[in-house]
């Protein structure tokens, strides 16, 4: 597995490279905790204006600008406000994160510091998968030398701010990685999501005033700070700032983890000559899925000779979206009937149950590709899956059940003589 | 997950009034936990708590349930009703070793197949069993966040990646 910045020096990376880039003594050699002593020095609205410019949008996977985020957190509101970091990485493909826990924990602790300090927050929660449970140990060794260091806990650094930050673990549940079913989670309640509005910054954990940020947007602050927020945002384009991870996983001779500025160019470049190309040097490109399992499927020939670039607003052109950056390459052995029935099999068992639509129509989904993978396609199935995911997308009451739908209407679409492999020549009927 | 879940989970329960008993460290190390949180929000540590439960007792069983509830303060059914969402909590008994193999896009295209068949073959069971002797379960379980290392698995916590046949079966021999 490769680790490597392209196209730009490592930032998210920096210390994931070096060794014992986990310690306190090598995070302070490499500049570490710097930024905190800058912030201190600044006024909370200067911090979240550094953060709106950098143009940092949330990487977790919606993207959502993180300086707004910050900004609708009622700063002048009595109640405790907590900052939660979503160390709940869970989006098959994506695994960029847990180098950033297991090799940088210093940095998530000063993003979280930081944030707590703009946004007057006296409490942090990481909220862990649960199969991360691993990393948890390097975290709690980290705070421990945070704390010994006067970095953590009350006045630090003699700044009169105090702040507390704590590891939590979930147990198996990509529903709570949603932000809303993370907080409930974390209050001990099953991962159901939560009605939107109140949104977190208003009403999150404990209904207090709540910012939930992902382990590479928290990370991403401290450089923020470091160098200016437009500085930062220039490292990529004016609407995507920065760098951001990709983990590259499937048909390539090296995956990995990447660290590529936004804007790269271009995608077929980068898995072609970045990525070591395909797998086998006799089986061509059939299919990416470019921002993790929940984004549309792309066929060869929208990224070959495409020039796509690797930001937002490219790969929404391409026909996808980022998403959380996790690309999954699949050669011609690839069928795509029976590829997205293994993400539909995901979403099923993964729908916490909570609306009806994402509940049955996963389930609905799933019984169809069983039939089908069965011999028992028909040709109507292509239209049935596409009517059930009609009424998924946009009715289920979070994200979920769209992430479930995009990937099926994608790979009708875009790969139908998988399908008509399946649906025709096994049934003899017309694929409309 | 809910949708997972069949609704005869507590069908399956067998209820008792027994309750668990643990060592003054677990109970420190429980205590540990619940003091992250607020006062009033000592539930917060209901997950971390039933991981306790399951590492002392093996599974989720009603007397470790009836500890914890006893413990946090609140009902029985509350305990229950959080254990059965999340799909790394035991309702049963698993074996020793429980091999939880990923079976998500990236592994299944890059081999999970042919591990989980030669797995299952060489205990002689299914996924979703255990052997008889009560050393091994095989499980099939959704995406690990270990990528671009497949195909993988997970035995107790610990990650194993990028495996082939022979890794494998090192890896059996050592458990053995």
């Amino acid at each position: 597995m490769e680790i490597k910045a392209i196209g730009c020096e490592p930032l998210q990376l920096k210390r994931v490279l070096i060794e014992n880039g986990h310690t306190l003594e090598v995070y302070r050699e490499t500049g570490g905790y710097k930024s905190l002593e800058t912030a201190f020095g600044m006024s909370a609205d200067a911090i979240i204006q550094e953060v709106k410019d950098s143009a940092l949008r949330g990487r977790g996977g919606a993207g959502f600008p993180t300086g707004m985020k910050w900004s609708f957190v009622p700063r002048d509101s009595p109640k405790e406000k907590y900052i939660v970091c979503n160390a709940d990485e869970s989006e098959p493909g994506s695994f960029k994160d847990r180098y950033l826990l297991e090799g940088d924990p210093h940095a998530l602790i000063e993003g979280m510091l930081i944030a707590g300090f703009a946004l007057g927050a006296a409490t942090g929660y990481i909220y862990y998968r649960g199969e991360y449970n691993y990393l948890i140990d390097i975290m709690d060794e980290a705070l421990r030398e945070a704390r010994e260091a006067g970095l953590l806990g009350e006045n630090i650094l003699g700044s009169g701010f105090s702040m507390e930050i704590h590891t939590h673990t979930g147990a198996g549940a990509y529903i709570c990685g949603e932000e809303t079913a993370l907080l409930s989670s974390l209050e001990g309640f099953r991962g159901h999501p939560r009605m939107k509005p109140p949104f977190p910054a208003v009403e999150g954990l404990y209904a207090s005033p709540t910012v939930v940020n992902n382990v590479e947007t928290l990370t991403s602050v401290p450089q923020i700070i470091e160098m200016g927020g437009i500085t930062w945002r220039d490292l990529g384009t004016e609407k995507s700032g920065g760098t951001k991870l990709w983990s590259i996983s499937g048909h390539v001779k090296k995956p990995g983890v990447y660290e590529l500025p936004m804007g790269y160019a271009d995608m077929e470049k980068f898995i072609m000559e970045d990525c070591g190309g395909m797998l086998r040097d006799d089986k061509k490109l059939k299919a990416v899925i470019p921002g993790g399992s929940s984004v549309y499927i792309m066929n060869a020939g929208q990224i070959v000779g495409k020039g796509v670039t690797l930001d937002y607003e490219g790969l929404v052109e391409a026909g996808s979206m980022l998403g959380t950056g996790g690309m999954i390459v699949m050669d011609e052995t690839v069928d795509i009937m029976e590829s997205t029935k293994n993400l539909t099999e995901f979403y099923k068992h993964e729908s916490c149950g909570w609306c009806t639509p994402c509940r049955e129509g996963t389930d609905w989904l799933v019984k169809i590709f069983d039939r089908i993978s069965a011999g028992g396609g028909r040709p109507e199935d292509a239209q049935l899956l596409l009517d059930i995911c009609d009424n998924i997308e946009g009715k289920s009451f979070c994200p979920l059940g769209d992430a479930a739908a995009w990937p099926i209407q994608s790979a009708v679409k875009r790969f139908p003589e998988d399908f008509r492999h399946w649906l025709i020549t096994k049934t003899n009927g017309d694929l409309n | 997950m809910a949708a997972a879940t069949p609704t005869s989970y507590t069908d399956q329960i067998e209820y008792t009034n027994e309750m668990a008993e643990f060592s003054p460290e677990v109970v420190e190390e429980m205590r540990s936990h619940v003091a992250k949180y607020p006062p009033e929000r000592s539930r917060s540590a209901l997950i971390p708590l039933l991981f306790v439960i399951q590492r002392e007792r093996g599974w989720i069983d009603n007397p470790g349930v009836n500890y914890l509830a006893k413990f946090l303060n609140i009902e029985v059914t509350d305990v229950w009703e959080t254990a059965t969402f999340y799909s790394m909590f035991n309702l049963k008994p698993v074996g020793r070793h429980h091999i939880q193999i990923c079976k998500t896009l990236s592994c299944k295209i890059m081999g999970e197949p042919e591990i989980t068949g030669h797995i299952c073959s060489k205990l002689g069971i299914k996924p979703g069993e255990t052997t008889a002797d009560g050393k091994y379960t095989v499980s099939l379980v959704e995406c690990l966040g270990s990528c671009g290392t497949a195909p993988m698995m997970q035995i107790g916590f610990d990650f194993h990646e990028d495996l082939t046949i022979e890794k494998v079966d090192g890896m059996l021999d050592e458990l053995a």
